[in-house]
């Protein structure tokens, strides 16, 4: 082979030199001892930016949401010990949702490993269990490859998280550089197309369908299927619903979506699922928030035909009569060519039918609230925060009642626009996720509908914003009240609070202003929607809205813990 | 119906595969009956032997969630075919001058063999599948058992079934 005989590089050096190949734009990090060598080569250049964040939770979360709102690998840089542990929920919240991210953790000398050195963790043991791969490099001359597969794992098959652990006088040694152009390895292999025979089959399912469903995930968002299943879902004219983290991926203003489905979906949307005989799932998990008790779920006979990349979400826990496992939009183009080719088409006068029934399920108005409330309701700044930016922001959320409100009453038309942690279910998600998001797509409006209990988990990170002039619309429902734990406790619990209620608030209006930048509290109907309009206006400014909200709203509709998908309860039963 | 399946894993031989495994087991509350891991032939991979139990859904779940971890290279469920199954085991027993004679018996009946003696100690080596070494533990006075050190099963498959890359 005729090679072009490489340069001798230090480890830090090469460290800096695999992002720029991969193309990476921004690092999200905090120094420390472990990495000096690797900030100093960062020092050096001026390709790959670096963005400082206040606490590695934060680093870890803005990569995600950079990761989310781009398709692009999110990358963070972290130091040993504390610097990983502290990136560690930011991890996990990465790999609950399959997100593409190679966090660069620096680790001891390999001398002191082992030795219970300072700042020592032996942090591939710590984050074993929450990422998709983790490598520690002991040899510098490992180093390249060890890059340039985590970079190639993260974002291929079931993307996710991938660590390299990299002590710091691999980081001082020196070898020649190459960075391999193509990753071969025996032991992984994920599969692209879906088998042919299971898409045949699959497709005459659906034809013969009398009452179909098609229920999609976050995993028609990471693989950019949308383009794809807009087409499918308009060529049957079947109704189609989106788990939590697959919003956007169908245009939630069209007449064909029935809104989220799961815990807090819509009453349409739920007894679809139950009802329905053929149910076509896509880059969705069937979990415990979507389908509730799979044993009621399974009560209702109907077909399933289950796409996935990932093997192990089919048939984990609900049965399905067809899997295919393939890169979902692959699977869905040999779908269409198969449906378009095809002679039959879907029964009209049992579509019709089960078109009529749905229309009588969503008469049921089931996101109805009180629109004459003289206090604001939470669900009124959302559709406020719809009109106002057009339903074109870009929009992260953290984790409670805001979030559910938000899936519900922001229509997502497209994808990418709804960045929110579904699996781990982290607060203090949305901020840094915000400023990935924003990083990644300059220019944009991006919210971060928050609650007064969630945003104070990375709040840390107003300063960051500051620093890089980030001007994020901060949406904050401040009900006083951890609002879901209070609804569980109200629902099940005997209306007993227990230690849900946020006693010793700050002044959110002084604190971003003391970080420097623009706070404004909001507690009357009518002046939610001028605030919205004055913040969105301010193109250059982070506004931090404090809107004062109805301290007793609850999200409706709602599924108990282990009850069906269809035993909803409703606003209108209490 | 929980059922028992010996799991027979092809792996890259490297630092941290076997905790990922073993992390993979206890984290998703699957039961390890027992755990066998060496190298093969070509040094870079190991085959390891796990015997579990579970329901049919369970066993599938851990086979597609072993295929998942990027260093394992194949999984195959011995138990779904015809296969073979050995584990080794080296017992200690007391053999002083009255239970001597016995104790050879014993070994000889289950065809053991005495690899090392002392005054009043046997050490026996024992292969057979789990069953059978269960048996020859039963076999024995209780009191006798100074020591037992099983090495948990390996298995391989029947005739031309071939587990290799």
């Amino acid at each position: 082979m005729d090679r072009v005989k490489g340069i001798e590089l230090t480890g830090a050096e090469i460290v800096v030199r695999c992002l720029q190949e991969e193309g990476v734009e921004y690092v999200f990090g905090y120094p420390g001892g472990a990495v000096l060598f690797i900030y100093d080569e960062l020092f050096k250049q001026d390709k790959v930016k670096h963005v400082l964040v206040r606490h590695e939770q934060g680093a870890a979360h803005a990569a995600d949401g950079y990761s989310r709102a781009s398709q692009k690998v999110g990358v963070c840089l972290v130091t040993s010990g504390p610097g990983v542990t502290n990136a560690v929920t930011g991890i996990a919240t990465a790999y609950m949702d399959s997100i593409p991210m190679v966090i660069i953790s620096g680790q001891v000398p390999t001398y002191a490993i082992g030795l219970d050195a300072f700042q020592e963790v032996d942090a591939v043991g710590v984050t074993r269990p929450c990422v998709k791969h983790n490598i520690l490099v002991k040899d510098v001359k490992d180093l390249a490859v060890a890059l340039k597969r985590a970079f190639y794992l993260a974002r291929t098959g079931r993307p996710g998280p991938v660590l390299v652990d990299i002590p710091k006088d691999v980081t001082m040694h020196s070898c020649e550089f190459h960075y391999p152009e193509t990753v071969a390895m025996r032991s992984y292999n994920p599969v692209k197309k879906g088998h042919a025979g299971q898409i045949k089959k699959a497709v005459q399912l659906l034809l013969e369908a009398k009452r179909p469903m098609i229920y999609t995930g976050g995993g028609v968002i990471l693989s950019d299927a949308a383009p794809q299943l807009g087409e499918l879902v308009r060529q049957l004219g079947f109704p189609c619903t989106s788990t939590l983290m697959g919003l956007g991926g169908f245009p939630a203003s069209d007449r064909q979506f029935l809104g989220m489905l799961g815990m807090h979906g819509t009453y349409e949307a739920n007894m679809a699922m139950q009802n329905c005989d053929v149910l076509l799932a896509i880059g969705a998990r069937f979990d415990d928030r979507v389908i509730g008790n799979p044993a009621h779920f399974a009560q209702n006979p109907r077909k399933i035909i289950h796409i996935d990349i990932d093997p192990s979400s089919i048939s984990k826990r609900v049965k399905v009569d067809v899997p295919i496992v393939g890169h979902v939009p692959d699977v869905l183009e040999e779908i269409l060519k198969i449906i378009k080719s095809a002679a039959q088409r879907p029964d009209p006068a049992s579509l019709g039918a089960w078109w009529g029934q749905i229309e009588q399920w969503k008469a049921r108005n089931c996101l109805r609230y009180d629109r004459n409330s003289k206090i604001i309701k939470p669900q009124f700044v959302i559709e406020k925060l719809f009109e106002v930016t057009g339903g074109d922001a870009i929009v992260t959320s953290d984790v409670g009642q805001h979030q559910m409100w938000a899936a519900q009453f922001y229509k997502f038309d497209k994808p990418r626009r709804w960045i929110n942690s579904g699996g781990l279910g982290t607060m203090g998600f949305g901020l840094p996720a915000a400023m990935g998001a924003l990083l990644a797509n300059p220019g944009a409006t991006v919210a971060c509908v928050t609650g007064e209990s969630s945003i104070q988990m990375c709040l840390q990170e107003l300063s960051t914003c500051k620093q890089y002039r980030l001007p994020i619309k901060i949406v904050n429902l401040n009900n006083k009240y951890m609002g879901m734990v209070r609804q569980w406790q109200q629902f099940f619990h005997g209306n007993r609070y227990s230690e849900s209620y946020m006693d010793a608030l700050p002044d959110f209006v002084k604190l971003a202003e003391g970080y420097g930048h623009r706070g404004v509290l909001i507690d009357k109907p009518a002046d939610v929607e001028p605030a919205l309009r004055d913040a969105f206006r301010r193109k250059d400014e982070l506004v931090f809205m404090d809107f004062i909200t109805d301290q007793t709203e609850n999200v409706y509709p709602m599924v108990p813990g282990g009850k069906g998908i269809s035993e909803m309860i409703l606003a209108e039963d209490l | 119906m929980s059922q028992r399946h010996i799991i027979s894993i092809l792996v890259e031989n490297e630092a941290g595969a076997l905790s990922r495994i073993a992390g993979l087991f206890s984290a998703r509350a699957y039961n390890i009956e027992s755990l066998t891991v060496a190298p093969t032939e070509d040094p870079s991979m190991s085959r390891m032997t796990i015997v579990t139990s579970g329901s049919e859904d369970v066993i599938e779940q851990i086979t597609k969630q072993l295929n998942k971890l990027v260093e394992i290279v194949k999984v195959v469920d011995l138990s779904e075919a015809e296969h073979i199954e050995r584990e080794l085991m080296l017992i200690k027993v007391r053999a002083g001058a009255k239970e001597r004679e016995d104790m050879k018996r014993m070994a000889d009946i289950f065809r053991g063999r005495v690899i090392d003696v002392s005054d009043n100690t046997y050490t026996i080596e024992l292969t057979g599948n789990g069953t059978k070494l269960d048996a020859f533990i039963q076999a024995l006075d209780q009191g006798a058992i100074l020591e037992t050190v099983r090495t948990g099963a390996s298995g391989i498959g029947r005739g031309n079934r071939i587990l290799r890359v």
